[in-house]
């Protein structure tokens, strides 16, 4: 008996990184698995290999930025699996700002993958687990919202936006006694694709003072970031709702 | 393989309410649980049910407010089982204040219990987690270690020295290499002998002013603190240290 069994599950942005990670762990955990990606052929990829380990698995193609798209993608996990028990919102966008020298397009784009599209999947979420019984929703956000980086304006406003928006949608629905809990994720650095572009946009001093911030002297694995994901997902953590899980090496801590 | 298979884990106040749930389920997770409390009838019965169960469970009788006695523990700890995993800084007091009325000895015997005991708890839990390779320390604070409560000022002060408190204790193991994650757990409204206690001296005003606070409408039970103690015990959580894990239902949200 697994720790979501038979739960079903839909992760944006599944196809690598903590998004892969919580997949694959919910997958051994008994939950039955819906990506998604922009990337049609690593997203295909990416189910086969879960489906290969004998998984529940599918992909599903999906700009999370995309309004019209998200009732399609909810459409289609209803007409497979009958139902939506979890929804991690993980797919983001790791841009870095020139404060001075960017313009709106670049703030809209981060804030349009990093927090709108979160909203328009807690929204879908709802109307469909609130037909079944409840649920849990996971939003990514980052320790970047919670403290701010000089090189990181768009994507500083874009988490800490999710996590505000974690709270108000945990308050909408427990006022609404719909049982579905919304709480928010804050991985520290991690060694996902997402980061190691990080490093083109920041240079060598920034490394140096990034890694002076992370207390325990390294990144984290996909893997820790996916534990604390099926924590929430899972009944568990059936009284935990609106709040921040950090996982991030001391990182925030002083 | 349970969670915390094989480990050796240390509960304060671990006869009833939050600690015994939390040994009840280390138990469960392949642990081997020492639990301490200053009343010996019903500690001794407490390890006598998980034993009765087949687990691996010891009595210790401990008033964590008397440092010549935490070394002590430790040892007995130690000699009995060999090492030492994980240490549950659990044991508290949830005593009223009036702001007005109450006097130093008042303030001194909340904060001696709820706060001096944590780090004498800390400290010497360090001093034999580092001996063997390192472990996890998870101080019990509350959601009052968060928000502020008119009646509870020492409480108040007690719990919110525990949060930071973790975080310094985090950074110093972070720092010395010891492989020892130090973190807080913020239950909300739990239903334990304290909180019975507690909610008996309630006015109806404060208990209305409380319950409206709860968003999800309803108080916790002690396996709901259990699940967050264990996935902070367990090696799952081995990227998060001077973090804090608020299960409260949604109260401290808003």
């Amino acid at each position: 008996m697994g720790r979501v069994q038979d739960k079903v599950c839909l992760i944006t942005g599944g196809t690598a990184g903590i998004g892969y990670a919580s997949a694959e762990l919910m997958c051994r955990e008994g939950g039955k698995v819906v990506i998604t990606d922009i990337r049609p052929t690593q997203g295909e990829a990416a189910a086969q290999t879960l489906r290969d380990q004998g998984y529940d698995a599918v992909f599903i193609e999906q700009d999370v930025t995309s309004e019209s798209r998200w009732r399609e993608v909810l459409a289609e996990v209803v007409s497979c699996h009958g139902r939506l028990d979890v929804l991690v919102n993980n797919a983001g966008v790791g841009a870095g700002t020139d404060l001075e020298a960017s313009d709106l397009a670049h703030w809209r784009f981060v804030h349009s993958v990093n927090l709108e599209a979160v909203f328009m999947g807690t929204q879908n979420a709802i109307k469909q687990m609130k037909a079944n019984g409840g649920g849990s929703i996971v939003n990514i956000s980052s320790i970047e919202g919670i403290i701010g980086d000089p090189r990181s304006a768009a994507y500083n406003a874009s988490k800490g936006g999710v996590r505000l928006f974690t709270k108000s949608a945990a308050l909408y629905c427990a006022e609404k006694k719909y049982n579905i809990r919304v709480n928010s994720v804050h991985p520290g650095f991690t060694k996902t694709p997402m980061a190691d572009s990080v490093g083109d946009l920041f240079g060598p001093e920034d490394i140096q003072r990034i890694q002076r911030e992370i207390v325990i002297g390294y990144m984290a694995e996909p893997i820790d970031q996916a534990y604390g994901i099926l924590y929430l997902a899972s009944d568990e953590s059936r009284y935990v709702t609106g709040t921040e899980l950090i996982i991030d090496g001391g990182y925030t801590c002083h | 393989m349970g969670r915390v298979a094989n480990k050796v884990a240390l509960i304060t106040g671990g006869t009833a309410g939050i600690g015994y749930a939390s040994a009840e389920l280390m138990c469960r997770e392949g642990a081997k649980v020492v639990i301490t409390d200053l009343r010996p009838k019903e500690g001794e019965a407490s390890a006598q049910k998980l034993r009765d169960q087949g687990y691996d469970v010891m009595f210790v009788e401990q008033d964590v407010t008397d440092e010549t006695l935490w070394p002590k523990v430790i040892a007995a700890v130690v000699k009995q089982y060999g090492r030492l995993d994980i240490l549950v800084n659990n044991a508290g007091v949830g005593e009223e204040t009036n702001l007005e009325e109450s006097d130093l000895a008042h303030w001194r015997f909340v904060n001696a219990v709820n706060m001096e005991a944590v780090f004498m708890g800390t400290k010497n839990a360090i001093k034999q987690m580092k001996l063997n390779g390192g472990g996890s320390i998870i101080n019990i604070s509350s959601i009052e270690g968060l928000v502020g409560d008119q009646k509870f000022a020492a409480y108040n002060a007690s719990k919110g020295g525990v949060r930071l408190f973790t975080k310094s204790a985090a950074l110093y193991c972070a720092e010395k290499k010891y492989n020892i994650r130090v973190n807080s757990l913020h239950p909300g409204f739990t239903q334990t002998p304290m909180v019975d206690n507690a909610v008996n001296i309630f006015s109806a005003a404060d208990a209305e002013r409380i319950n409206r606070e709860i968003a999800v409408g309803y108080m916790a039970e002690p396996i709901d603190q259990a699940y967050g103690i264990l996935f902070l015990a367990s090696d799952e959580s081995r990227y998060m240290t001077g973090s804090e894990l608020v299960i409260d239902g949604g109260f401290t949200a808003h």
